[in-house]
């Protein structure tokens, strides 16, 4: 399943998805140590898979939350993505 | 003299029973409930068919409201809670639902609702219930394949609508074909935000404007908002709409207007999708547990 949290308003839109097809075979799910604000979390999906979500408290301000990870020139490399080795988070802005 | 102002956003409060089952003879009742931010509906059913349903508002207490949902899709058919085999619960207030077996969330609900409601050539499922919306892709089988939700604000939901029914005096039943009723469809209002369309809807009532055509740019407002969440998960064929929003007739022909599809027609109530789902998750829980 794609996941995707987050919303859209005037600044943008600001997405995260996660294939959580990977997450249930991703045994020691890195990204939830890996970022800094904790937004990710593990939790059993209504398949029976452990995957691994966006917190509830976080979805509706990630412009903010990822804001110090995004330098605004260059390419930003991202802990989360670069802890997720198989490449399940995506991130729209 | 007391007035009592009327309630103009509620939907129609109800219970249905199907007269032609017994659930007497059925091998497996399961029962599914649907506690929402505004209405809760419980859906009970008999080896996977459709046997009673009710649908309310919520009260201010979610286990309150799961146990009259439920009451009162039983009332009359003899039924207990001990009858029913597995309970699912499922909406913002699942987790509070004391006599529910388990707790399922309502994206995947809602996708297993739409699949029994509309057949499985569904793939596309937009739920517009009362405080989000929410654009879901699922397979032949009713399994969510992917999400998005609009977490922002409760803008362009079932509540905004309410909240705009009650400021126009209309019921929210008419709202829908009220704002059909226009030669030229307007300007959509520029926010769906219920605060701000509600007083630009104030403003455009005292420029002149009739009601049928503030009720218009609203449903337009609000279409057009829920269109860009599908285009943002993508529009796989066919579409089915679930959750209240799903009866007004105003927003739903605009959906399909502004994408160029149309929507499935439903065979039941939409705002029961959730707690049917739920139903039916409770059944393949039954059979996967070997208890039946
Ligand atoms: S590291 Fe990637 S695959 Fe593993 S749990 Fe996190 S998001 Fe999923
Ligand atoms: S960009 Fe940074 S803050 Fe945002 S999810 Fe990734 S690691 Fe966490």
């Amino acid at each position: 399943m794609i996941a995707n949290y987050g919303y859209k308003d005037g600044a943008g839109e600001f997405f995260i998805s996660i294939d959580t097809e990977k997450c249930a075979s991703c045994v020691e799910k890195p990204c939830v140590k890996a970022c800094p604000e904790q937004i990710f979390y593990i939790y059993e999906d209504d398949y029976d898979d452990e995957v691994v979500g966006v917190r509830d408290k976080s979805r509706n301000q990630l412009q903010y939350i990822c804001a110090p990870c995004k330098p605004s020139t260059g390419e930003p490399k991202l802990t989360c993505t670069e802890a997720c080795t198989s490449g399940a988070i995506k991130h729209s802005w | 003299m007391v007035f009592e102002k009327k309630e103009y956003w509620r939907w129609k409060e109800y219970n249905w029973k199907n007269p032609d089952t017994d659930w007497r003879k059925a091998n497996i009742i399961t029962a599914g409930v649907d506690v929402g931010s505004v209405s809760s509906q419980a859906v009970i059913m008999c080896d996977g068919e459709l046997y009673a349903y009710s649908t309310m508002r919520t009260g201010s207490n979610s286990p309150n409201s799961a146990l009259n949902a439920i009451n009162w899709a039983m009332e009359s058919t003899g039924l207990s809670l001990d009858d029913i085999h597995f309970k699912v619960g499922t909406g913002y207030g699942r987790v509070n639902i004391p006599f529910a077996d388990k707790a399922i969330t309502e994206i995947a609900c809602h996708a297993r609702g739409a699949n029994y409601m509309y057949g499985p050539t569904v793939r596309t499922i937009l739920d517009m219930g009362g405080q989000d919306c929410k654009a879901i892709h699922c397979d032949e089988k009713g399994k969510v394949t992917s999400f998005l939700m609009n977490d922002k604000c409760a803008a362009g939901t079932g509540r905004g609508m309410e909240v705009f029914a009650d400021l126009l005096n209309i019921s929210i039943e008419e709202v829908g074909d009220r704002s059909l009723q226009v030669e030229k469809e307007p300007e959509p209002v520029s926010s769906t935000c219920v605060v701000f369309a509600k007083s630009e809807a104030i403003a455009l009532l005292r420029s002149g404007w009739s009601t049928e055509k503030v009720l218009a740019a609203y449903c337009l407002a609000m279409a057009r908002r829920v269109v860009s969440l599908i285009e943002r998960n993508g529009m796989e064929l066919d579409f089915a709409i679930t959750g209240g929003i799903a009866k007004n007739d105003g927003v739903v022909s605009r959906i399909e207007k502004e994408m160029g599809v149309k929507a499935l027609k439903p065979k039941h109530d939409t705002q029961i999708a959730g707690a049917l789902g739920a139903a039916l998750f409770a059944k393949a829980l039954v059979e996967k547990s070997g208890e039946k």
